[in-house]
């Protein structure tokens, strides 16, 4: 029971991670596998934040009367990562909007398709 | 407990049986329409009551002009997203879920 | 009861990751992944990380599935076929857990002051960030002065992540003497919506300021103003067309903030090594180290503003401009 209790947002974080990943594998849409990717990160930054996390301990911004603080690493390693996450989401999404204009479709089996019909025509 | 805390702690109350209510709301009514009329009840009136319990506690400080920046926002935005969204629902044609009179003004228009 | 709470965010997310992984229609699962975005950042909020939260509030619920909104207006809202391979996926997935769950048990136990996390550099900055740098937001402090080479390598990224999207959508950017449909992106017959966002697009920008200059003092900083500024830009441009937004927003202009943001970055780091210190070693800035840490947090900060608010509005503009492509071609 007490590890339950001490470790279970690890687990959460793991079930997390393990729902993106199937996503990313399991779904041929390449919309969704960025969402799923995303998911994927999230609980990686989840993990980062849990690890911060001392018990009875306030946020990390120094005030009168407060001797216990959370650790401030993960929290800046975690914020920065947030806002490339979003500009890397963004450089996928428009590789997207290109294979859309290239092969018409944002589904991996056309596009694999597509690119089967490519090769035979070269041949 | 002073007389702030007790008004605090009903207006807290109340806050949360509204939340609550408008939660349950958003799960049990039949359409659309009457689940935004719960959900509205959520972030107007449940948020305002729960915002005014931590005014109350918050005393004259900086705490207090936040809270009330954080009210004056919330009462801009939310009612105009239930409008936004019952506008759009509208839109694209779901009907709401009448006892089969014909309501007395001019509906029945707008489904395709 | 904190422990209560966060079991029942922690489930909840659990939930809205499962409904985004059930979904087929794609817009259903990007407004699910923006209720993920919040539930998460209210999670950081009980993990004492409330810098990170506010991060997370304004890009994961706000402008990612935005960008996702707009990426699915020009792709289809709907996937085209069931889920492949999906019982070997998910014995692949379920065996993966298992073993990563097994290999947390090492981890020490959540919350332990003793953990090795904690004992290291941490210390360091709780107790010392005070005196050496002098402001109250250790987030801050450490963000941009401890590890203030590792933040321009962020900031780098985010500029290389905006040439790379302007590099495959770049040729849609509105250009300013090109003639854009205003009924598109246009909302304008929703008269009550576009008369309460003019009314809240000001105080918006008035509140990125306010992060941005009390990021020393509270949570905040350049990362979240700029996020929070290239917002108001982005409601203000959904509800009266790009053409309104381009009277005020230069394209070309916006592409040299975003450079200069980086280069403003870099060229305090420059002027430490011209006074005789390292590079980004802000001590060197001012007659007083504390004083010089405070100045050279401020100019960063605002370079780290300028660049992300700039990469937004970019970002947005280039997919607004591909939809209004389309439009002209169908």
């Amino acid at each position: 029971m007490s590890v339950l209790f001490s470790h279970y947002n690890y687990w959460v974080v793991i079930v997390l991670m393990m729902i993106g990943f199937y996503i990313v594998i399991a779904q041929g849409n390449l919309v969704k596998k960025l969402i799923g990717l995303n998911i994927f990160q999230t609980s990686v930054f989840i993990l980062y934040i849990s690890a911060g996390k001392v018990s009875g301990g306030t946020a990390p911004i120094l005030a009168d009367g407060i001797t216990l603080y959370s650790n401030p690493l993960p929290h800046v390693l975690i914020l920065t990562a947030i806002v490339v996450g979003i500009a890397t989401t963004a450089l996928g999404l428009s590789l997207i909007i290109r294979i859309r204009d290239t092969y018409g479709s944002v589904e991996e089996q056309d596009v694999r398709a597509a690119e089967g019909n490519r090769k035979q025509e070269s041949c | 407990m002073s007389p702030l805390e007790i008004i605090s702690a009903v207006l807290l109350a109340i806050g949360s049986f509204l939340v609550l209510s408008g939660a349950i709301g958003l799960l049990r009514f039949p359409d659309v329409y009457s689940r935004m009329h719960a959900a509205g009840i959520t972030d107007t009136l449940g948020a305002v009551a729960i915002l005014l319990g931590l005014m109350f506690l918050a005393g004259w400080t900086l705490v207090l002009a936040k809270l009330i920046m954080i009210l004056l926002f919330l009462l801009l935005t939310g009612p105009t997203a239930s409008h936004t969204l019952g506008k759009a629902a509208w839109k694209s044609g779901l009907q709401p879920l009448t006892d089969g009179r014909e309501p007395a003004g001019d509906s029945g228009k707008g489904a395709e | 009861m904190e422990l209560l709470l966060d079991i029942s965010l922690l489930s909840m997310l659990v939930a809205t990751a499962i409904g985004i992984a059930v979904s087929r229609d794609l817009l259903a699962a990007v407004m699910l992944s923006s209720i993920y975005g919040l539930l998460s950042a209210n999670f950081f909020v009980t993990m004492d990380a409330v810098d990170v939260a506010f991060t997370e509030a304004s890009v994961g619920a706000g402008i990612s599935p935005l960008l996702m909104f707009a990426t699915l207006a020009i792709v289809g809202r709907f996937e085209r076929y069931p889920h492949q391979r999906a019982l070997p996926a998910l014995l692949l997935v379920v065996l993966t857990g298992a073993m990563l769950i097994l290999a947390t048990l090492d981890i020490p136990a959540f919350g332990d002051p003793n953990a090795p996390a904690q004992t290291h550099v941490a210390p360091r900055f709780i107790n010392e960030s005070g005196t050496e740098i002098g402001i109250p937001n250790m987030v801050t402090s450490v963000l941009a002065s401890y590890r203030g080479f590792d933040t321009f390598g962020e900031v780098t990224v985010v500029f290389a992540a905006v040439v790379g999207v302007l590099a495959l959508l770049g040729s849609s950017l509105p250009a300013a003497g090109r003639k854009l449909p205003d009924t598109l992106l246009q909302a304008s017959n929703h008269r009550i919506l576009r008369i309460v966002s003019k009314i809240l697009v000001a105080p918006i920008m008035l509140f990125a300021l306010y992060v941005q200059f009390h990021g020393d003092y509270g949570p905040g900083g350049g990362f979240q103003a700029g996020v929070i500024f290239a917002a108001a830009i982005i409601i203000y441009t959904m509800l009266f067309g790009l053409e309104a937004a381009m009277k005020v927003i230069n394209v070309t202009v916006l592409r040299v903030l975003a450079a200069f943001g980086v280069l403003l970055y870099g060229s305090v780091g420059l002027v430490a090594m011209l006074n005789g210190k390292n590079f980004l070693d802000y001590d060197a800035l001012a007659a007083d180290p504390v004083h010089g840490q405070h100045y050279g947090i401020i100019v960063i900060e605002l370079g780290v503003g300028i660049t992300v608010a700039a990469v937004m509005m970019l970002i947005y503009f280039a997919f607004a401009g591909r939809l209004i492509d389309r439009s002209h071609k169908s």
